[in-house]
């Protein structure tokens, strides 16, 4: 497995306060890592760093095998970024905005086939300013990936997406990934981190804290599940790290059918807000 | 694969000579520099040409201007053989240059560098050349057009004249060119001051203040004299003096506050304002907003 993406240390102060604390993140190749956190939480600083926009102040970082804030044109031939919204060039039309962008690099795609992939054919002569706003985000992913990029950035692409638009997005992002793409994506929605990455970081206060598969994140795994029932009228709950025997033992105590019975393992997004939340307590504290 | 897998290796021996050279960020060759400037340069046409309201503004308000200036003030200049209606002629001309250049651009950059459209294109393999290739063909389309509307505008109603004398289109062109390079770069440079899509004042004021004490809406020579101090040091004075020498009778030389066209220092003063603003550009030019960390 080879590395796309290595950062070591990574830190970045604005004024006193730290937007990145010492982060190390390792991204594979072929991979989609997603990474999570609260606003302020320094993601876009981080992301911005490695995309070669950004200064930092310490560490090392590999990209690409090449140090971002050394980077040249060859180097950016070779990263596709779809920042977070802009409303830019809204006096070209849609399939003027794709050539242009695809024109700057040396083996980009063909932009009609790119306008197809993102669902915008139909607007290929519209204006860019006549875009709704979940058009315009396509349109943001089309100029990010008319390049062939190896390493794609995404910040917060799906922000107002209604759900079919994100369902149709995930597919997209997934077709790029059997071609080959590595993905480093930030977002604000769980659903989208679970139904795409292959890993997720939690960056908390400029630190990471916890990188790993979206079902294994902070033991996910392993957690107590919780199993609810229906007794004499009233809900039941019990938390448990082995809900079948503990189901088995109801089932005879009920003599059959459990009434209103289901097992809850901790969401996603239970896990996060437990690890963002206890990470803020843990830094109040000091 | 097998490129990535190589610059990998080269970074483990980093320090070394050889990995040191092969990491060091390159230039873009100049081909790719020509090629992206011309598919930039299109670009920037094209979005000159749809903003309607700003094309309008643009060609309208010299026109506007000088037919204004043109009726309220006629008749000859007493002691020369020129007009009003050929000196304001002049003096508009000389202001379609820092129409075209500085506010064009001053404008045009702010509002990429505030859409996020600079910071984009930054993420790309575009060369910044190119950018400003795109930029010159900008500034060019937008002063030449101006110009040459203008020119038909004095020619037609304000008694302008077209020189036979192949030096003065020399003159001219050379003018021209000088003071709409130093109007482009201290557009570019002046674009840092506009922070918000509606801060245009900041720039739009100083400018209409320069016009005035550079002898564009009034005649130069019958400012006070401090006044006249203040505008010979900035640029538009000495453009509009260049564009009264081009087009004005060789007599009314003597009018000047130097009693010359004084072409020498004319040059002198505009290349001077070049490398000003192409010292404010390399010190101010960021591809991204204040407002974006």
């Amino acid at each position: 497995m080879t590395t796309a993406l290595r950062a070591r240390g990574l830190r970045k102060n604005y004024g006193d306060a730290a937007a990145l604390d010492g982060v190390d993140l390792d991204v594979a190749t072929g991979e989609i890592f997603a990474l999570l956190g609260p606003n302020g939480a320094g993601k876009s600083t981080a992301v911005e760093i490695l995309e070669g926009l950004r200064d930092r102040d310490s560490g090392e970082v590999s990209v690409l095998g090449t140090d971002p804030a050394r980077a040249d044109h060859r180097w950016r031939a070779r990263i596709g970024v779809v920042l977070q919204e802009a409303r830019d060039f809204t006096m070209l039309r849609v399939g003027e905005a794709v050539r242009q962008f695809g024109s700057y690099y040396p083996a980009h795609r063909d932009p009609d086939e790119v306008l197809a992939a993102v669902g915008l054919t139909e607007q290929t002569r519209t204006l860019t300013s006549r875009l709704s706003g979940g058009q315009r985000r396509r349109l943001d992913v089309a100029l990010g990936i008319v390049g062939g990029p190896e390493l794609l950035f995404l910040d917060e692409p799906t922000t107002g997406f209604d759900p079919a638009a994100r369902r149709q997005f995930w597919e997209l992002i997934r077709s790029l990934r059997s071609s080959g793409t590595t993905v480093l994506l930030t977002t604000h929605y769980l659903d989208e981190a679970e139904a795409l990455a292959d890993r997720v970081g939690v960056l908390v206060r400029g630190r990471l804290v916890e990188v790993a598969a979206p079902e294994r994140l902070g033991g996910r795994d392993r957690a107590e599940a919780v199993v609810t029932w229906e007794e004499d009228g009233k809900r039941c709950e019990q938390a448990t790290p082995e809900p079948t025997r503990f189901i088995a033992e109801l089932a005879t105590l009920f003599h059959g059918e459990i009434p209103g019975l289901s097992v809850v393992r901790p969401s996603l997004e239970d896990i996060y807000l437990d690890l963002i939340g206890s990470e803020s307590e843990h830094e109040g504290g000091r | 694969m097998s490129t990535m897998v190589t610059t990998d290796s080269v970074i483990d021996v980093a320090g070394t000579r050889a990995g040191a050279e092969a990491d060091r960020p390159r230039r873009a060759p100049l081909r790719e520099v020509w090629r992206i400037g011309r598919v930039r340069m299109a670009v920037e046409v094209r979005q000159l040409t749809r903003n309607t309201g700003l094309l309008i503004y643009t060609f309208a308000l010299p026109v506007v201007m000088l037919l204004l200036f043109g009726s309220i003030f006629r008749g000859r200049i007493e002691g020369t053989s020129a007009t009003y209606q050929q000196v304001y002629a002049t003096g508009m001309i000389g202001m379609c240059v820092i129409n075209g250049g500085l506010q064009n651009l001053a404008f045009a950059v702010a509002s990429e560098r505030h859409s996020k459209a600079l910071k984009r294109l930054r993420t790309t393999p575009m060369p910044a050349a190119s950018y400003f290739l795109g930029k010159v063909a900008s500034v060019l389309v937008a002063t030449v057009g101006q110009i040459a509307v203008m020119l038909i505008v004095g020619v037609g109603l304000m008694g302008l004249t077209l020189p036979t004398d192949p030096s003065r289109w020399f003159t001219f062109v050379w003018v021209l060119l000088v003071g709409a390079t130093a109007c482009s770069l201290l557009g570019i440079g002046l674009s840092g001051l506009i922070r918000s899509e509606n801060g245009a004042a900041i720039v739009w004021l100083p400018i209409m203040v320069l016009q005035f004490v550079s002898g564009v809406f009034i005649l130069f020579s019958s400012l006070p004299r401090p006044v006249q101090q203040i505008g010979a040091v900035f640029p538009v004075k000495w453009l509009c003096q260049g564009m009264r020498s081009v087009f004005l009778p060789e007599s009314f030389k003597y009018s000047e506050p130097a009693q010359g066209w004084e072409h020498g220092r004319l040059a002198l003063v505009l290349a001077a304002w070049c490398v000003v603003g192409l010292l404010l550009c390399l010190k101010t030019f960021s591809w991204r907003g204040r407002d974006d960390g």
